[in-house]
């Protein structure tokens, strides 16, 4: 049912279609922190357009696969509810016009994809790939900021607009260099590129539709959009050009190499994902017109045929209960119509006619013979990553439709219709975009204008005629074939060389370093959070006073205690005795019982100053305060043992010392705050304000439920979340005492 | 500690302090009260309460639900800021008044008063929650 939300959208994009290529785009432009130049704005131009059609449109049959795949979990609606958020995220992020906006749904997507991974968080596996996926583009996303703020600097604007219709002061300010690098590193994170690939593959802990949804059609797709949005203001830029050539050549060979040898189905299309990546990034950086075009449409080919076969990865494993490939196999008997709906798709993914994924193929090879520069090793590259590629999609084919049959523990069936229904429809698309190329022509041509003005789109085709491009696509197959002919051999070799050389063991890398962080922190918090409540205390107030005297100088100060005890002179005198003995009896108090007592005699001797001087509010609050340390202090002493005077000589003077250098600094601002100022007190305007503006005649509480009200939501916020805070150290105390 | 006298006084104290609260919690605007101080009184009339009876049976009243009145306390609080937003003010807690009047009685009624009994809420839920969970450790 939640289907009909992106559906809608989806159609609703699909009519701008239009709109957009007359080039008079829609927009949204709402006011937020103007004086830094930040809005909340949105702009659908053709680039905007392209990837929230994807969004939306695999959203839908996303939801609808979803809806049946997940009923055998728990809580689903927190998945859907993850699901939608994250589909807000990223529409969020496609169609914003201003780099602020687009960074805050950056983090939505992150956020919403740690949830979404470690969704099936009873597992520890899964708890440590979402931890994993969070943390890298967590830290990526924090660099991207740091870039974006460096690239709107000269500008003091945060609009897209700014920099790409006028790119030279940024890329002649200093900060150009470091800008780009940080930029570059929050898209390859997101996107997965080496060395930062890792996550992804660990991201397949995520249930299937997840995998389908973020982890191959959108989410990782979201730093080739910010390459893409940007490639107008860098394009002539040698760091920006060979920086994305060289990482996206080594991550389309590296995803294509470990995926050769896996086993998990999921495992083997998260590899061939990165691998996908990789090449969008290359065609991004070579940055001409065909490469563009293959850029634009080898992600939307890819979208589609990965989508599907995660989609039917998490069939098979739904039905038959694994998805490892050596415990599959004859399932064509089974399911043929999830046969040939993922038979075509791995026609796609290996770039055979007459799917979609040829004409992307053909594409990357014709910007490959064009690569301006270093094109022939560009070339050999994307030959062998795209042979492995259809290696791959071989082994996938036989390894889980025919080969051996096995013993499987219940007896395979076809999956339901709404399992089956979003790949189909993708598939069919793929087949007819394949055969009718030039349909996403009016889609793609104002997405391509967004990325390089100024050229225009490749024609679209199937077939080329006979030229060096197809032979290539020949050999590339060839190559798949003979290579799947010695499978058992390819996969061994393959096997040992990852075990015994490339093993980078990323992965594994990252965690311990993270275990080594936590150490580090570890060892400084126990420095500094020693659990001595005394020295706490001890801390705070020698900090406070040393601060206070460091600010003394600032302040004009008069040095006359001209005391004037005016009317109240007996009450006043009668309360400060109060306080004064109170004081005296808790430190000469023998027993905790009575110090605590005494504690409370001063509060109350405190109360009746501000009962005096019309502070009725404060006195109020402080009775009840006060009243309350005492009962829960008569509490917690009735736990403690019998009062035995610890503390020796030496400590005693020393706490003596402390308290009595605190009391004279606060005595001493006290005095001080009472002499009149010639600054301008911001209570001026709260008193005269305050009735006629607020409608109250309580300053006070004007002042806390109007003119800062957001201060005291947000100490309430702090007093709830202490009480939980409390609640949990106390049953935490609780349990480990019954365990015991 | 579980005397007669203490307990008839907490259960007669209890409904007062309640409707002091609400009393406390009106007038502050104009004169000493407010929010915090009416929270607190409402806590404490569940705290003497659960001081004569045991936190057990203090617990089972219907009005302990010390999470449920944080949650609601802070929403309401938060929610009555977006109130002036709705209403076409420039930025967030902006005060809007009205006057109710019921019968005789006007009675004059903003959101800076719901934000209070958002914050009225949430102290007394802290209150409740934490003294309650401290007494139970002492069973």
């Amino acid at each position: 049912m939640l289907g009909v939300v992106p559906a809608s959208l989806f159609f609703v994009f699909l009519s701008k279609i239009p709109v957009v290529g007359r080039g008079d785009a829609f927009k949204e432009v709402y006011p937020w922190l103007s004086e830094l130049g930040i809005g909340l704005s949105f702009n659908l131009d053709g680039l905007s357009l392209f990837f929230a059609l994807l969004v939306t449109g695999v959203g839908a049959l996303i939801m609808i696969y979803a809806g049946y795949y997940m009923r055998s979990y728990q809580k689903t609606n927190r998945f859907f509810g993850y699901l939608v958020f994250f589909m807000a995220g990223m529409l969020g992020l496609v169609t914003a016009s201003d780099w602020i906006t687009l960074f805050m749904f950056w983090e939505f997507t992150s956020i919403s994809s740690f949830m979404l991974i470690g969704f099936k968080h009873e597992k520890t596996a899964a708890r440590e790939a979402a931890l994993q996926a969070l943390l890298i583009t967590g830290v990526g996303g924090l660099a991207l900021l740091a870039g974006l703020i460096m690239m709107s600097l000269p500008y003091h604007s945060f609009s897209f607009e700014a920099v790409i219709s006028d790119p030279q002061p940024f890329l002649q300010s200093s900060l150009f260099v470091p800008a780009t690098i940080l930029i570059m590193i929050g898209a390859f994170t997101k996107s997965a590129i080496f060395p930062f690939h890792f996550w992804l593959p660990g991201a397949m802990q995520a249930p299937s539709p997840v995998s389908a949804f973020l982890h191959s059609a959108t989410m990782v797709k979201a730093g080739i959009y910010l390459l893409a949005r940007l490639h107008p203001v860098m394009e002539s830029q040698e760091l920006w050009i060979y920086t994305l050539s060289v990482f996206g050549v080594v991550t389309m060979f590296v995803g294509a190499w470990f995926a050769l040898a896996q086993q998990d189905l999921k495992k083997i299309l998260a590899y061939t994902t990165v691998s996908a990546l990789g090449t969008m990034v290359l065609l991004i950086g070579t940055s001409t017109a065909y490469s563009v075009t293959a850029a634009l449409v080898f992600l939307l080919v890819h979208a589609f045929y990965k989508a599907t076969l995660f989609m039917m990865a998490g069939n098979i494993e739904k039905i038959t209960g694994t998805r490892d490939m050596n415990q599959l196999g004859q399932l064509n008997r089974y399911m043929p119509v999830a046969t040939v709906i993922s038979l075509l798709a791995l026609l796609s993914m290996s770039g055979i006619p007459p799917m979609i994924g040829f004409i992307g193929k053909e594409l990357m090879y014709e910007a490959k013979l064009n690569a301006p520069a270093a094109g022939n090793f560009i070339l050999l590259t994307g030959f062998l990553a795209n042979a492995f590629t259809v290696f791959v999609s071989l082994r996938f084919a036989y390894g889980v439709f025919w080969g051996e049959k096995q013993g499987f523990k219940k007896q395979p069936h076809e999956p339901d219709v709404s399992l089956l229904a979003g790949p189909a429809v993708l598939v069919f698309i793929s087949l007819l975009l394949g055969i009718f190329p030039n349909q996403i022509a009016g889609l793609l041509g104002p997405a391509f204008q967004s990325i390089l003005p100024g050229e225009t789109l490749i024609k679209l085709k199937l077939w080329h005629g006979f030229n060096e491009i197809l032979l290539l696509s020949f050999l590339t197959v060839l190559l798949g074939v003979v290579m799947f002919f010695c499978r058992k051999a390819i996969i061994r070799i393959v096997s040992y060389l990852n075990g015994n050389y490339f093993n980078l063991k990323l992965s594994q890398r990252f965690f311990a370093g993270i275990d080594v962080f936590l150490n580090l922190t570890k060892r400084k918090t126990a420095v500094v959070q020693h659990g001595y409540h005394r020295f706490y205390l001890m801390t705070i107030f020698i900090a406070a006073a040393l601060l206070l005297i460091l600010t003394m100088p600032a302040i004009d100060f008069q040095f006359d205690f001209d005391l004037k005890f005016n009317g109240l002179a007996f009450f006043a005198m009668l309360a400060a005795i109060m306080i004064i003995a109170g004081s005296i009896a808790v430190v000469v108090a023998q027993s905790r019982l009575v110090a605590l007592i005494a504690t409370g005699f001063v509060g109350i001797g405190i109360t009746i100053v501000f009962v005096l001087y019309s502070g009725v509010d404060l006195a109020i609050t402080m009775v009840m305060v006060e009243t309350l340390t005492v009962v829960l202090g008569a509490m917690v002493v009735y736990h403690l043992p019998k009062y035995l005077n610890y503390s020796g000589v030496g400590s005693r003077i020393r706490d003596g010392f402390v308290a009595v250098f605190f009391g004279f600094v606060m005595g001493f601002l006290a005095l001080q705050t009472s002499k009149p100022t010639t600054i301008t007190k911001i209570s001026d305007y709260f008193v005269e304000n305050s009735y006629t503006k607020a409608f109250g005649e309580n300053i006070v509480n004007v002042i806390l439920v109007d003119f800062r009200a957001l201060d005291t939501l947000g100490e309430i916020v702090v007093l709830a979340l202490a009480a939980i805070g409390i609640v949990s150290l106390l049953k935490l105390n609780a349990q480990k005492k019954s365990s015991r | 500690m579980k005397t007669e006298i203490l307990k008839i006084a907490a259960a007669h104290l209890k409904p007062f302090l309640l409707i002091l609260s609400l009393v406390v919690l009106y007038r502050g605007h104009n004169e000493p009260g407010g929010g915090f101080i009416a929270g607190l009184l409402a806590g404490m009339a569940y705290v003497i309460y659960a001081g004569a009876f045991g936190v057990g049976k203090a617990k089972q009243l219907r009005l302990v639900k010390p999470m449920f009145f944080m949650g609601l306390g802070i929403g309401i609080a938060l929610f009555s800021g977006m109130i002036g937003l709705m209403n076409g003010a420039d930025s967030i807690f902006t005060g809007i008044w009205t006057t109710l009047t019921l019968g005789g009685f006007s009675l004059k009624l903003g959101t800076p008063l719901l934000f209070d009994l958002g914050v009225y809420l949430t102290v007394a839920g802290m209150l409740v929650k934490v003294i309650f969970t401290v007494m139970e450790e002492d069973v």
